[in-house]
C-alpha cells in the first residue's frame, strides 16, 4: 500500500529515497559539514546526521545565497541528498536545485510534509506532477 | 511563462549556448514561483566564492568562459560579491597555494565573462547604490534586503547561478519581491527600547528574524525613535536576512514604502504588535555569552566595513596592541580598503597587530581551514550575522559592541 501526497510542480527528475524529517530549516553554508557529508550546526536538530543519498524533509531555507552554488558542488562529488522536500522552499534552494538538476518539491496541500512523511519511510518524488508517494505504508502520519 | 521574441531567440539558443542556459535556468525556477513573465533588471550581483564553488563550479564557469567573446558577454552591469580569498593577505591568514589557485581560476573566467570584480557586499554604500523601483537580481541576503528595504528597490536573494543568469540575459523571472502585493508588511514587532551600536542593531535584527523566520515573511518594525544611519541598517538587514531568510521589512517613518504603519501593511488592518524587550536583548547577547574565556579571533567583517566604520576601530586601537594569542581580522570592499590604506587608517589597525583583508568576508574565505590553520576556536565580533553562520563552520561566537571587542583583543579574554 502506498500514501500519494500532492504538492506543488517541482524541480529536477524522479526520485526515489529514504526520508529524513526534522521540524527545522537547511543552509548548505550554516548547517553542514559538506566534507564529511553531515548537519555540523549543533543547534539543528539533524546534528550529526548524514544527509548523502537521503531524502531530507524539512521545514524551510534559510540563510545564505551559497547554498545555490552548494547543492551542485556536492552532487559533483557525489555527497548530495538525493532529494530535499520543503514546506515552502525559498528562492536560493530553488535556484540551487534547478542549477544543480537535483529534485526538489514544497507547497503541499495536505499541510507541513515534516508532519506527513516520516524518517525511515520510503519516498518515490515525481516533480512535474506535484506528487510525493510514501511506499511503505498506508496510514497517515501523526499530527504534531 | 510568456516569452518576449529576445527570450524566446535565447531559449531556442540562436544567442548562443550560454545565453540557452542561463534563460531556460531561469525558466525552470519561474516556472517553480509561478512567474507569468521576465522582467528587466538594472544590475546583476553575483555571489560566488570559490569555497561554494568548489572544484565542480570553478570548472563550470571555465566551460562558459570559453564561447565566443559575443556569446559569453553579459548584458548589464554585473559585479561580484566579496571572494574566497585576498591575494595580499591571505598567508597572514593561513590560506593556502592551492586556494589562491582556484581563487585565480574562477576570477579569470568571471572576467571573461565581462563581469566587474567588485567583491563587496557593501556595494549599495560603495558601488553604485539601486534607485527606488528599480529592479536588480542582487546576490547577497545583505545587500538584497538594503536594497529592498532601505531604498525600495525590487529584488529576490539571487544565488549565484541565478545572478549570473540575470547578468546574461539582462533580466530575471518576474516573482517574489518583483511584485507589489509580496511587499505589504506581513507581522508587526515593536521595540521597547533604542539600539545603542551595531552590535545592538544585529541583535535586534536577528529577534526580529527568528520571529519572521520565512523568506516569505515582511516584518514591520515601529517603537524606533531615532534616526538609524546606513551602518546602522547594514547591521539590522544583514542580521534579519541571516537569522530569518528575510528579504524586505519596512521601519515606518524611516524606510520610503513605509511612510506610515498604514502604508506599511498597504492599507490592511495592522496585526497586534509584538513586543521586544530589553528582556528580549540581553537574552540574545547571553545566548552567546563567554565572559572571561580566552578569545582566539576577533572578527570585524559581515557585511564589510564601511569607512566611518574603519575609522571608528583604528580609533579605539590607537595606542595599544592586540594580544599575542589574540588574532584580529578586519574586512572591507577593495575600494574602501584603497580609501583606508590612503588615509592611513589601514597602518593605524595594523600597527596594533590587524589584518585588514580587502575584497573577502572572513565567513566566504574557508572559514573551516583558516579554523584549523590558526587553532582558532572562540570568535568574537560585533556581528550578529557573523555569529549566526560561523558556528557550523566548528567555532564558538561571541558577541559584543565594537569598543568590547577591541577590549578584549588587547586582554586575549572576553571582557
Amino acid at each position: 500500500m502506498a500514501i500519494t501526497l500532492k504538492c506543488h510542480s517541482g524541480i529536477g527528475p524522479e526520485v526515489e529515497g529514504v526520508a529524513l524529517v526534522a521540524t527545522d530549516n537547511f543552509s548548505a553554508r550554516y548547517d553542514l559539514d559538506r566534507l564529511a557529508g553531515t548537519f555540523s550546526r549543533p543547534a539543528h536538530k539533524l546534528y550529526g546526521e548524514s544527509y548523502v543519498d537521503r531524502i531530507l524533509v524539512l521545514v524551510t531555507a534559510k540563510g545564505g545565497v551559497a547554498s545555490a552554488w552548494m547543492l551542485h558542488e556536492m552532487k559533483a562529488r557525489g555527497m548530495a541528498p538525493a532529494a530535499i522536500v520543503f514546506d515552502r522552499a525559498n528562492t536560493i534552494l530553488a535556484q540551487g536545485a534547478a542549477f544543480a538538476d537535483l529534485t526538489m518539491v514544497d507547497r503541499f496541500e495536505a499541510g507541513c510534509p515534516t508532519t506527513l512523511i516520516r524518517t525511515g519511510d520510503r519516498i518515490r518524488i515525481r516533480p512535474a506532477d506535484g506528487q510525493v508517494v510514501i511506499l511503505d505504508r498506508d496510514e497517515p502520519a501523526a499530527r504534531g | 511563462m510568456r516569452l518576449t521574441d529576445d527570450e524566446q531567440a535565447m531559449a531556442d539558443g540562436q544567442f548562443g549556448p550560454v545565453r540557452q542556459w542561463a534563460i531556460r535556468h531561469q525558466m525552470a525556477v519561474g516556472r517553480f514561483f509561478d512567474a507569468q513573465d521576465f522582467v528587466p533588471v538594472g544590475q546583476a550581483h553575483i555571489m560566488a566564492d570559490t569555497e561554494s564553488l568548489g572544484e565542480a563550479g570553478v570548472a563550470w564557469l571555465e566551460g562558459l568562459a570559453k564561447a565566443p567573446a559575443g556569446e559569453r558577454r553579459v548584458r548589464i552591469p554585473t559585479i561580484t560579491d566579496p571572494r574566497g580569498l585576498d591575494f595580499d593577505s591571505y598567508k597572514r591568514l593561513r590560506q593556502t597555494a592551492a586556494m589562491a589557485d582556484i581563487e585565480a581560476r574562477a576570477i579569470a573566467a568571471f572576467e571573461a565573462l565581462g563581469v566587474l570584480m567588485t567583491n563587496t557586499c557593501i556595494n549599495y554604500q560603495t558601488v553604485l547604490p539601486p534607485a527606488r523601483g528599480e529592479h536588480l537580481a542582487m546576490g547577497d541576503t545583505g545587500v538584497v534586503i538594503y536594497a529592498n528595504s532601505v531604498m525600495g528597490a525590487r529584488s529576490n536573494f539571487e544565488g549565484g547561478p541565478s545572478a549570473l543568469a540575470a547578468g546574461l540575459t539582462g533580466r530575471t523571472p518576474r516573482y517574489g519581491y518583483h511584485l507589489e502585493q509580496h511587499r505589504a508588511g506581513t507581522l508587526h514587532v515593536e521595540v521597547d527600547w533604542q539600539p545603542r551600536d551595531f552590535a545592538d542593531w544585529g541583535a535586534l535584527g536577528g529577534i526580529v528574524g527568528r520571529i519572521a523566520n520565512s523568506y516569505w515573511q515582511v516584518p514591520v518594525v515601529s517603537g524606533l525613535t531615532g534616526t538609524p544611519t546606513s551602518d546602522d541598517l547594514k547591521h539590522f538587514g544583514a542580521a534579519l536576512a541571516s537569522f530569518g531568510s528575510v528579504a524586505l521589512f519596512h521601519m515606518p517613518g524611516r524606510t520610503p514604502e513605509a511612510p506610515t504603519l498604514a502604508d506599511a501593511f498597504h492599507g490592511r488592518p495592522v496585526p497586534a504588535a509584538q513586543r521586544i524587550g530589553v528582556a528580549d536583548r540581553d537574552a540574545f547577547f547571553a545566548g552567546y555569552d563567554a565572559k572571561g574565556d580566552k578569545v582566539d579571533v576577533v572578527v570585524f567583517a559581515a557585511p564589510q566595513l564601511s569607512l566611518m566604520e574603519i575609522e571608528q576601530l583604528a580609533g579605539l586601537l590607537d595606542g595599544r596592541h592586540v594580544h599575542a594569542g589574540t588574532s584580529l581580522v578586519v574586512t572591507t570592499s577593495p575600494e574602501i580598503k584603497f580609501a583606508a590604506d590612503r588615509m592611513g587608517l589601514t597602518a593605524r589597525i595594523e600597527a596594533a597587530g590587524g589584518i585588514v583583508a580587502a575584497g573577502v568576508c572572513f565567513y566566504q574565505s574557508y572559514a573551516r581551514e583558516m579554523a584549523e590553520a590558526n587553532g582558532w576556536s572562540r570568535l568574537l565580533t560585533n556581528s550578529a550575522k557573523l555569529v549566526n553562520i560561523i558556528a557550523g563552520y566548528g567555532y564558538k561566537p561571541t558577541l559584543a559592541p565594537m569598543a568590547a571587542c577591541v577590549d578584549s583583543a588587547v586582554r586575549g579574554r572576553i571582557v
